[in-house]
Parts: structure tokens; sequence; C-alpha cells
């Protein structure tokens, strides 16, 4: 009888990263090798988008409520009440709501996903693709991957601005400003390296949502058990991965615009 | 080991033998961990032929036909299919293999997201790239009432009970006529009258579609009904070959195990 071959921890993480390299260039290759999905990638932008809408439309607006009811008290203090518009646009169009946004997009989608193509391995249904010989990555991976990189971006917009009118209702909860000049001051406040670098990154947010869900669901084993863990797993990573761009962002755009 | 290699009477000698082999396995060995699998696995199957594999549950039967599709690679031997040597095979080859070879999973694997219609148009759109709307329609309709689910093409997978499920799965597998079927456990979890309806429609899609099959079951009745040829499987090797009514004779006990309910 052979001996059991134990593989040391940092080989299996190795091993794991080298898997996700492939998984990535396979997925890239197949973005370009012909028969494109294109009624699978609109059902997805659907799924991915616009059932996420409201959950994502709903933290938005409460955290421009939040946000304003917490910062007045200090600006009051400082008698700088008029620059509330100013530094909830900044801080929300910058940082806090592409990073919510995608934080929920990670809860929501990339589990989804991670779930969906957990339950398709458990099910056979990915071998089965396979051995007939048609494409499971070009049909789901790059589908789901694209539909999330799209989508997420434009999600952040949607809950940017549904984010900036939770905070005009909040600010008129104790203070009255009318709507044109809330949006003035905000508008005013903002310029293209503000909207233009937290628009990028969103981008890689959604790419690396999408992408951890499919690797996830695609390498989960044969088990009832590791759909669940599929999706979990799916969600942290996706997590973990937005903080991580978001820390890269933050330097690059730093560098670039904020000397 | 004395159970090993002794067939229950002369292999026959059946037109098979001057035909095309289409699947040749010579001493395919396989090993998960430290377990050995397939430890000495050599068959030959020709056009045409029915080959039942007969094996307890764990002995690796499923992964022998695994090994044929290239969803798993063999660690050690020789296995041929169509005269090409599947484990050497590019990633292209091995798709314009595997376009001709049928696999039914036990589940049947129906895509749960789409209709059956849905099920069995994704074969004829995505591998055989197909896009007559009216040629696509023609053939999910005519390999339905073939299986007798003509009247399921709308239902979602969910809606469908075990029999219907693998009756689909099985619609599915044959629309791109593969010239080879091979089926894992076609009858598990099958009450015994849907068991006996499918085992006879694997023989009757096997007639009227021509295609050489290896049948990996438990089942006698399932085998007694499909095989022209029986292949006894134990401890990781092929301990016995021979017909049906050939092998109820044999003195091996493991094979014997197998029959004795029957006889």
């Amino acid at each position: 009888m052979a001996e059991e071959i134990t593989i040391p921890g940092w080989k299996k993480w190795l091993e794991d990263i080298g898997e996700q390299v492939s998984f990535f260039i396979r997925f890239f290759k197949n973005i370009f090798a012909g028969g494109f999905e294109w009624s699978e990638f609109v059902r997805q932008c659907y799924e991915i988008g616009y059932r996420s809408m409201t959950l994502v439309g709903i933290t938005s607006f409460i955290m421009g409520v939040v946000l304003i009811l917490q910062l007045r008290p200090t600006l009051v203090s400082f008698g700088a009440a008029s620059m509330l518009p100013k530094t909830l646009s900044v801080s929300f169009i910058r940082e806090i709501g592409p990073v919510i946004i995608a934080i929920i997009c990670a809860g929501k989608i990339a589990s989804s996903i991670g779930a969906e193509l957990g339950s398709m391995k458990v099910t056979e249904q990915l071998d089965a693709m396979d051995v007939s010989g048609a494409n499971p990555l070009q049909y789901l991976v790059v589908t789901r991957i694209l539909a999330t990189t799209v989508m997420v971006p434009i999600l952040s917009v949607i809950g940017d601005a549904i984010g900036l009118f939770g905070g005009f209702l909040a600010l008129n909860l104790r203070d009255h400003i009318n709507i044109s000049l809330y949006a003035t001051k905000v508008i005013s406040s903002l310029d293209y390296t503000d909207f233009l670098p937290a628009f990028i990154k969103t981008i890689f947010f959604g790419l690396a949502i999408g992408f951890v869900g499919c690797y996830k669901g695609f390498h989960s084993s044969k088990g009832t058990e590791s759909v669940g863990l599929a999706a979990n797993s799916a969600v942290v990573t996706a997590s973990l991965w937005i903080f991580v761009i978001d820390a890269i962002a933050v330097q690059i755009t730093s560098i670039l615009f904020y000397k | 080991m004395e159970e090993k290699a002794t067939t229950a009477e002369p292999k026959e000698k059946k037109t098979h033998d001057k035909q095309e082999v289409v699947i040749e396995i010579k001493h395919l060995k396989k090993s998960f961990g430290n377990k050995d699998v397939l430890k000495d696995i050599n068959l030959v199957v020709h056009r045409g032929e029915n080959v039942v594999v007969l094996g307890k549950s764990g002995q690796g039967k499923s992964v022998t036909i695994q090994c044929i599709v290239g969803m798993l690679t063999p660690d050690d031997g020789t296995l041929k299919v169509f005269g090409e040597e599947v484990p050497g095979l590019k990633e292209k080859e091995l798709k314009e293999l595997r376009i001709k070879i049928g696999f039914l999973f036990q589940s049947g694997a129906l895509y749960d997201s789409m209709t059956v219609r849905e099920n069995l148009e994704f074969p004829l759109t995505r591998v055989l790239k197909i896009k007559d709307q009216a040629e696509i329609d023609k053939r999910v309709e005519e390999v339905l009432e073939g299986v007798g689910l003509a009247d399921a093409i709308d239902k979602m997978p969910s809606d469908l009970s075990g029999g219907m499920r693998k009756r689909a799965g099985l619609a599915r597998t044959l629309i791109i006529k593969p010239e080879i079927m091979l089926y894992d456990e076609p009858t598990t979890g099958l009450d015994p009258i849907t068991s006996r309806e499918i085992s006879e429609l694997i023989l009757n899609m096997q007639k009227k579609y021509k295609t050489t099959s290896i049948i990996i079951t438990h089942d006698m009745e399932c085998a007694r009904i499909t095989a022209d040829r029986v292949v006894v499987m134990n401890d990781g090797e092929y301990i016995e070959e021979g017909s049906f009514d050939g092998l109820q004779k044999s003195k091996n006990k493991i094979v014997q195990s197998f029959f004795k309910d029957i006889s």
C-alpha cells in the first residue's frame, strides 16, 4: 500500500493561485474564441443588474441619509453646515458609494454565481456540458463575468445618485435646501478626478465579483456541502478583492490626481 | 487470485468479431490518491455491440467510461476510441471525438435553468452549430417522440419524474446522433417498471440509431434486456465476460453473487 502523501499548505495555496491564473487566461481566451453567447449575456445582465437594483437602491439611500445625519452635528459645530452637500458628494462618489455597492454585489451576486455553478457541478450539469462537446466556459463563465463587469459600474452610478438623493432628503429634515441648490452644490464640488477613478475601479470590482463567483463555483467539490462552501467562499474572497483593488486604486489615483 | 479471469463459456463468436473495433482498452490503470481504482482493465468493443459492465458500487465502473470520454486521464495503459489514443488528444481533437460519443449521466444531468426543449436545443446550436430553427424543431420533436416525452417539451426539469428525467437526458444525448453511447447507471433510483421501460428504451434507441454502447449498471434486469455481452468487474479488474445466459452458469463466486437472485 502506497504511503499517504501530504501536500504542505503553502504548496496548495500556490496551486490554487496557479489554477486561478489559468482559469482567468481560459476565460480571457474564450471571450475572443467566437460564438459569443449574446442571449445568455443579456439574460445575465438582467439577472445580475436589474434584480440587484432594489437592494442597491435601498442600501445607497440609507447610506446617504445616515451619512448626512452623522456628518451634520460635526460640521454645524464648526459652522460649516453649508459644506454638507460637498462633503457628502465627494465622500460618496469617491469611496463610500463604489465600495459599499460592490460589497453588496459581492454578497448577492458572487454568492449566487458560486452557488449556481457549484450546484451545476454537483448535479453533473457542468460535466454533461463538457462531454457533449459544448464549451461551459463560454456559455457560463464568459457571460457571467462580463455581465458583472458591465453591471456593477452601472449599479454603482445609480446607487451614487440614489445615495445623494437620500442625503438631500436627510438634509431637509433639519435644514431647508431646495433640490436645484443642492444639485448645484453637489455638481460644483465634483470634477472628473472624483468621478472617473471611482467609475474605473467599479469595473475592476465587477470583474473580481464575477471571476471569483465563477471560479469558486467551477472548482467546488462534488457534494451538497460544497455548494454552500462555494457561495460562502465566493463572498469572502470577492469582498477581500474589493478592498485590495480599492487600496491599489487609491494609491494610483493619489499619484495621478492628488499630488 | 482464484476468482480471476475465468470465462463462463467460450467467448461467443458473434459477427461483431469481424467488425470494426471502436473502443480498445489495454491494461488501463487509474488511482485516486493511494487508492487504485482501476488496476488492469482490458476491453474491446465492436461497432454495434451493447456491452454491459456489471459490478458492485465503488468498484470503478464509472471511472472507466469517464476515461473513455476524456473526463479523467488514466495513469497507465492504452485507451483507443476509433483508433485514436484518447489521453493524447489535444483539446480540439477531444471535442471532435466527444461529438461522436453520448454520455448519459446517472442523474440525467439536465440543465435545470432550461426547459426540456432548450435542453435539447443546446447541443444542436452549440455543438452542431445548427442555425435553422425549423431543422432544430424537427429534430427536437422527433427525438422526444422517440423517448415518449413529446408532451413534456416545454416543462422544466424540476417538473419531471425520475424516469422522465432519464428519458429527457437520453433524448438530449441522442439528438446529436452519437456513434457510441455510454450509460452510467441508467436505471438507478427508478422503480422496477420504469427501470424496465428505460432498459427497453435503451435497446430500441440502440437499434434505431445503430449506436455502440457501454452500459454501467448493477441492475440485472437492465443487463438481461440490453446486453450483447456482459463484463463483470471486481476490485479494479474485469474478472469475467460472456453472454448474460452464459455468465449465469459461471463457477466464479463473485459472478454468481450477481445472478443468484434471478436464477
